[in-house]
């Protein structure tokens, strides 16, 4: 501290003392206001502490006059988030599907539930884009296991395929290898046959006519019933569509004869319990809207 | 002779006085009232800037049923601004850009001509700087009267008159940045939504803080935002030359200056008696004998202070005028004294800019579009195998309707054999043209899937082509179908 007070020649204002090569420092007091608005701030943080919960105590803290708690806010902001939305979903629950699909404010709502939906639970499996991967279906194209109407995809979102639900989807195919239901060489056969259903986006080489020709005959005997004399599927027992250029575990000869001897059978959970039936049929229309459904 | 020259008048034994600026205090200024042409024209200006501003956003203009009938109206929550029979969307924010370097030019321009007309008379921190002095004086009178009232000890009269000034000054600061709210919300309902307590806490907040800038600006900063706070005064002496009129103080007529005694005569001396009344009535407490400087705002209340003392004095008016340094120089030296010259390349140059500027922003207006098409390619998956082999594609289109009415156009693509299109939202089958609604004056997106045969391959661009069904009206996004490789198959 200096011992007596230096005045600044020039402004004839104190100095603080300091002297840095000639250069003097003017001790300017800070400004009224600017005191001000800093004590203003120390009452605010006195009254944050009592309103609200400050204090550390071990695992807990003081609760604060006000009774806040960030887990309370967040309960509140959903609370009036699905108040918000409740009279769209409750209008979408009333409505049918097919009414929804000719409402267009509505529609738009329900696709964009859909979307959001979609993305926190089918997507793990289907893909973002409801794309699939091999065993799990794609959603964008026009195969459908068990039928692309609007009500058959949200049948099969509701009660899922094998889930357990007693209203599931479930197929059983035989399993004609594992059981020795057919000889390795008709496996092979019906492979050959199988495998010119696909419109010439079969992966390999194309296999002999009088493969083709025993493998139609073992077909018609033993997978006929189920996916159809023609390879066409039928989706009320979940046969999938043979016929066709695109499959679900994928277009090479190898998997149709692994699929003949012992079948992979898929799984989807039940979703009715765990979704609500608006946010069901909010689902139902963005997986129809994503491919065009059928 | 540049203007540079002119502001140099330190001489080495004001040095110190010179530094002294740096650290000094705000000496508070306390404009005397002054009465004249300059003064009376000033008024007139300020009253009808105040009138504009505060009467605007209740001009009203039809535009039919379901629509804003507000002349101007920057409506920010449907993202619409309307100028009487124009309505912009966020897309035409460019005209914003342009509108603004329009204004930079005119000012520019004006500066040029007639040096700071903007800061003197229509920019907003002097018309309610002046509208806050005239309240001030109302209630503490005059200059005199208010240094003795504000130097003197606390007493009931400077308690009564502070107060009453600060209520009006809020109240004047509460209704201007009300008015300001009307421009974005429209004027009568946010009205009587505020009064009745059912506005929304954006009105209040912003009106709030209107309230207190108005306050804070008009009613303390005053000049010290003129000298300190704007950047326009630190670089408009740009655009002033030689020719450029500035409030001038003709010094080879007004120098010698000093008191004049009654006897003393004209012959020897300058026409200024150094009464500083030109200095006592300048809003920026400056003093314009010292010649142009970065604090004059160029209102010109000295002149009329001073052509008050000349008529007294019997002496000629305008020993301070506006004038620029060719003509002054022209008189110092008793030369002919030249005519201004408004053409000059500066000011041309400036004329074609707004001339040009001005023409293409006219042609922007008028020639809007009323429809726009933005294509987006679905980024995954890049294509989709269909069961009998064919591809396809998604996009979703976002199609600008701007017409007040809801429009129905024709959907049809160009560039690629033997595509379809569909609309899988609303179930649409295969075709090769399909219709798609946009409603009234909104932003309606419609996703699109496009089917191609197998045979083909690679990148193919594709164009959407949009048609009005009813005026014809069309517009084109070119976009790119993806199909695998023919080598990857």
């Amino acid at each position: 501290m200096p011992t007596k007070i230096e005045k600044d020649a020039l402004t004839g204002k104190e100095t603080t003392g300091h002297d840095w090569d000639g250069i003097r420092e003017l001790n300017t007091p800070v400004p009224r206001w600017w005191l001000y608005v800093w004590l203003a701030t120390i009452a605010w943080g006195i009254a944050l502490f009592i309103l609200y919960p400050a204090i550390p105590l071990g695992r807990t803290a003081t609760a604060g006059l006000l009774g806040y708690t960030s887990h309370g806010a967040l309960d509140k902001s959903l609370r009036a988030l699905q108040a918000e939305r409740a009279p769209f979903f409750d209008k979408i629950e009333a409505t049918s599907l097919e009414d929804i699909q000719k409402d267009p404010d509505l529609l738009s709502v329900a696709l964009i539930a859909g979307k959001s939906a979609f993305a926190n639970n089918c997507s793990p499996c289907h893909g973002p884009s409801g794309s699939g991967r091999p065993g799990f279906p794609n959603l964008e194209d026009d195969v459908w296991l068990w039928g692309g109407t609007l009500d058959q995809i949200k049948q099969t979102i509701t009660y899922g395929v094998r889930s357990g639900n007693p209203d599931a989807h479930v197929s059983d195919m035989p399993h004609f290898g594992a059981d020795n239901l057919l000889p390795p060489d008709d496996i092979q056969a019906v492979a050959d046959y199988v495998s010119t259903l696909y419109g010439g986006q079969q992966k390999g080489t194309a296999p002999a006519p009088a493969s083709v020709e025993a493998g139609a005959k073992i077909f018609g005997d033993n997978c006929a019933p189920c996916h159809g004399d023609k390879g066409q599927g039928n989706p009320d027992v979940g046969a999938p569509r043979l016929a066709s250029a695109t499959h679900l575990y994928g277009n090479d000869r190898a998997t149709i004869v692994h699929q003949v001897t012992l079948p992979r059978q898929g799984v989807m959970p039940a979703w009715t319990g765990r979704l609500d039936d608006a946010t069901i049929k909010s689902l139902a229309l963005y997986v129809h809207s994503l491919g065009g459904g059928q | 002779m540049s203007i540079v020259q002119k502001i140099e008048p330190a001489e080495p034994a004001d040095a110190p006085e010179q530094d002294l600026r740096l650290v000094k205090d705000r000496v508070r200024v306390y404009p005397m009232s002054v009465k004249g042409m300059v003064r009376s024209f000033k008024w007139e200006v300020l009253a009808f800037c105040l009138l504009v501003y505060y009467l605007l956003p209740w001009l009203r203009w039809d535009r039919g049923p379901g629509r804003p009938d507000q002349a101007v109206l920057v409506d920010i929550w449907n993202e619409r601004m309307y100028i009487l029979g124009f309505e912009f969307w966020p897309q035409d924010i460019y005209l914003l850009a342009g509108a603004l370097i329009l204004a930079a030019f005119a000012l520019f321009m004006v500066t040029s001509l007639l040096g700071r007309v903007w800061c003197g008379y229509t920019c907003p921190q002097t018309v309610w700087t002046d509208l806050f002095l005239g309240v001030e004086r109302l209630i503490e009178g005059d200059r005199n009267e208010r240094i003795k009232r504000d130097t003197g000890p606390l007493s009931w009269d400077k308690i009564w008159r502070k107060t009453a000034k600060h209520s009006i000054w809020l109240f004047v600061a509460f209704w201007t940045g009300g008015a300001w709210i009307m421009y974005y919300v429209d004027a009568p309902t946010v009205t009587c939504e505020f009064w009745t307590g059912t506005a929304s806490f954006q009105v209040y907040f912003f009106t709030g803080l209107f309230t207190a800038t108005t306050y804070l600006l008009a009613g303390w900063a005053r000049e010290q935002v003129c000298t300190y706070m704007c950047p326009w005064p630190r670089f408009q002496a740009a655009m002033l030359d030689e020719q450029t009129l500035t409030v001038t103080y003709q010094g080879w007529r007004g120098e010698p200056r000093g008191k004049k005694h009654p006897d003393e005569t004209w012959s020897g001396r300058g026409d200024c008696v150094d009464c500083n009344a030109c200095v006592h009535v300048c809003p920026t407490g400056i003093d314009i004998r010292d010649g142009q400087q970065l604090e004059c705002i160029g209102c010109g209340l000295c002149i009329d202070a001073c052509n008050h003392v000349m008529t007294k004095l019997e002496r000629p008016n305008w020993l301070i005028t506006w004038d620029n340094l060719v003509r002054q120089n022209a008189k110092i030296k008793h030369e002919t004294v030249p005519e201004i010259r408004f053409l000059r390349p500066r000011t041309l140059i400036y004329a074609a800019v707004l001339v040009a500027g001005a023409g293409g922003m006219a042609y922007a207006v008028t020639n809007r579009s009323e429809l726009n098409l933005i294509v987006q390619r679905d980024r995954a998956p890049l294509f989709v195998r269909l069961a009998d082999g064919t591809l396809r594609n998604g996009y979703t289109l976002s199609i600008a309707n701007k017409k007040p009415m809801a429009r129905t156009f024709q959907l049809s693509l160009k560039g690629m054999d033997g595509a379809e299109l569909a609309l899988p939202e609303s179930s649409g089958g295969q075709a090769s043209a399909v219709d798609v609604a946009a409603k009234a004056d909104t932003v309606t997106d419609v996703r699109v899937l496009v089917r191609a045969p197998s045979s083909v391959h690679g990148n193919v661009p594709v164009s959407f082509v949009l048609r009005d069904t009813l005026s014809g009206a069309t517009q084109e996004w070119t976009s790119t179908f993806l199909a695998p490789s023919a080598t990857a198959e």
